[in-house]
């Protein structure tokens, strides 16, 4: 059990001392971290404080140099390769870009973990793609559609329809609304959180976005030069009485975090 | 800097390099050989990497069987051995020309797109999305890429011998008066089995050079858009020349056999 997690008996999702460097420049610097079962966390913090690398060691697409990350207690960071892919069945993923393969339709692109990992029939996989882009507010007139012929708001929405349709225990969203203007970026928060809730399933999610962080986190924590600097409800971050916090949400570049230029 | 530390750094840089590669292959080759394959993922790559190739393999041998006729004719012209033009053209086409020419095409148009595609989806996260969705590139991207080209290569090249030596005995039937049926009987019994054969061997190898290198710098493509023009550079130039390096060393092996 870490410091930000006073009150976790058992995380979901926990990272134990993390460490990670990059040409001998640490990155994460003994990151402690953890995430209650069906609890919403945002992670926020400025550019290259090592918000990415977090969700890639969590998800198992990078190791850690150093620490553990643990899944219901079990440590998973250090999976042989096989393994690791059982592990990935837990969770799903929204990339910051959607991150849609090109030479698929939306719905091949929706039902892709369930043909070509768990071998589900094409015929019932597109059948569920098409319920879960129902479920993001898309009708079955764009499952034939391909990417390159949807709009940024429309590829985030297949996105969480791909991250969401195998009922994962976990879901991380990478700056969710990066790129969307204002309406669209809430539309997709709205969606996030009824996902969230409706799954009952653990989120942890990285973005600059506040007024994304505030819709749609339980809680927040701000990571800053590697380590959790504040953590709280996202209804106290306006009291949080953190120097770097309150440097973040207003915006200002004087303080004690140097502006990213 | 130092010219010796220039040098050593090289020297470790390209042995880097190397061990990269050979650790690449033998993990796309361990994809190939298990299961699980996604047939119909190879099946889209034999269409791409085989059938679509067929016309600029099929115009480069014609033009390369016609050229080599002349030249030989012209060569054979010298010491008054120009009736066994037939029989070098063949020689010439199935045992070296049809395998590396076939390759080469392959090379640019295969290693070229392959390393553009793969550089692209790994630009854009598509590959972490890939993984996240407990599918391995290395089964989904890579082995049926490696597996298409093994199998596409050598059957172009045989279309290749076939088309060049079509050109051949076009020239020299049309333009150097030579009688059409004897050309044909003096090439077919001149040719043996190992001459084609060989040639097979050698385009199956070539095949998995190509897609190799497309996959391996397309793979491991770094800095967005740029990086994924210079993987598209890399894979080309770096096939082509493990092309002709294979062809010395297999050529040299099929000859002391």
């Amino acid at each position: 059990m870490n410091q930000n997690a006073p009150d976790i008996e058992t995380a979901k999702l926990e990272w134990r001392g993390v460490r990670k460097r990059f040409s001998g420049a640490p990155v994460l610097d003994g990151l402690d971290l953890a995430v209650a079962p069906g609890r919403s966390l945002v992670i926020i913090g400025g550019s290259g404080q090592g918000k990415s690398v977090t969700i890639k060691i969590a998800i198992g697409l990078m190791q850690p140099d150093a620490g553990q990350v643990l899944i219901d207690g079990e440590e998973v960071s250090h999976l042989s390769a096989g393994a690791r892919r059982g592990m990935f069945g837990r969770f799903g993923m929204l990339f910051q870009g959607a991150a849609l393969f090109d030479s698929l339709s939306v719905w091949e692109n929706v039902a892709f973990r369930l043909i070509n990992a768990d071998g589900v029939p094409r015929a019932v996989a597109r059948k569920r793609a098409i319920e879960a882009l129902a479920r993001v507010r898309l009708g079955a007139n764009a499952a034939d559609l391909y990417p390159g012929e949807l709009s940024g708001g429309m590829q985030k929405r297949v996105g969480l329809a791909r991250a969401v349709v195998a009922n994962p225990e976990i879901i991380i969203f990478d700056e969710p609304t990066t790129g969307l203007d204002p309406i669209t970026a809430d539309a997709i928060n709205q969606l996030i959180v009824e996902q969230v809730k409706g799954l009952g399933c653990t989120a942890v999610s990285i973005t600059h976005d506040l007024a994304s962080a505030r819709k749609i986190g339980d809680e927040i924590a701000m990571l800053q030069a590697g380590r959790i600097v504040w953590r709280g409800p996202a209804a106290e971050i306006d009291r949080s009485g953190n120097p770097y916090v309150e440097q973040f949400i207003q915006g200002r570049a004087e303080g004690p975090i140097s502006a990213a230029v | 800097m130092n010219p010796v530390r220039a040098i050593g750094r090289s020297t470790l840089d390209l042995l880097q390099t190397a061990g990269a590669v050979a650790l690449f292959a033998l993990r796309g080759v361990l994809a190939l050989v298990t299961p699980r394959w996604f047939l119909g993922q190879t099946g889209r790559q034999i269409l791409a990497i085989g059938y679509f190739s067929l016309p600029v393999v099929g115009l480069t041998a014609v033009f390369t069987g016609a050229a080599l006729a002349l030249n030989i004719y012209t060569g054979g012209g010298r010491f008054n051995a120009e009736q066994i033009m037939p029989q070098i053209v063949a020689l010439g086409i199935t045992r070296e020309l049809g395998p590396v020419l076939a390759a080469l095409m392959l090379a640019g148009r295969v290693s070229a797109a392959i390393a553009a595609e793969i550089g692209a989806m790994r630009a854009t996260e598509q590959i972490d999305a890939m993984q996240t969705l407990s599918t391995d590139p290395f089964r989904y991207l890579i082995a049926p890429r490696l597996t298409a080209a093994v199998i596409t290569l050598p059957v172009l090249t045989l279309v290749a011998d076939i088309i060049g030596v079509a050109g051949g005995w076009l020239v020299a039937t049309r333009t150097l008066g030579f009688n059409p049926t004897v050309y044909v009987r003096n090439t077919w019994e001149f040719l043996q089995n190992w001459d084609v054969e060989s040639g097979l061997i050698k385009a199956a190898v070539f095949g998995f050079i190509v897609a190799l290198m497309g996959c391996y710098h397309g793979f491991n493509a770094t800095g967005g858009a740029r990086g994924v023009g210079r993987a598209t550079t890399h894979a080309v130039v770096s096939a082509a020349i493990l092309i002709f390096a294979a062809d010395y060393l297999l050529t040299t092996l099929f000859t002391h056999r």
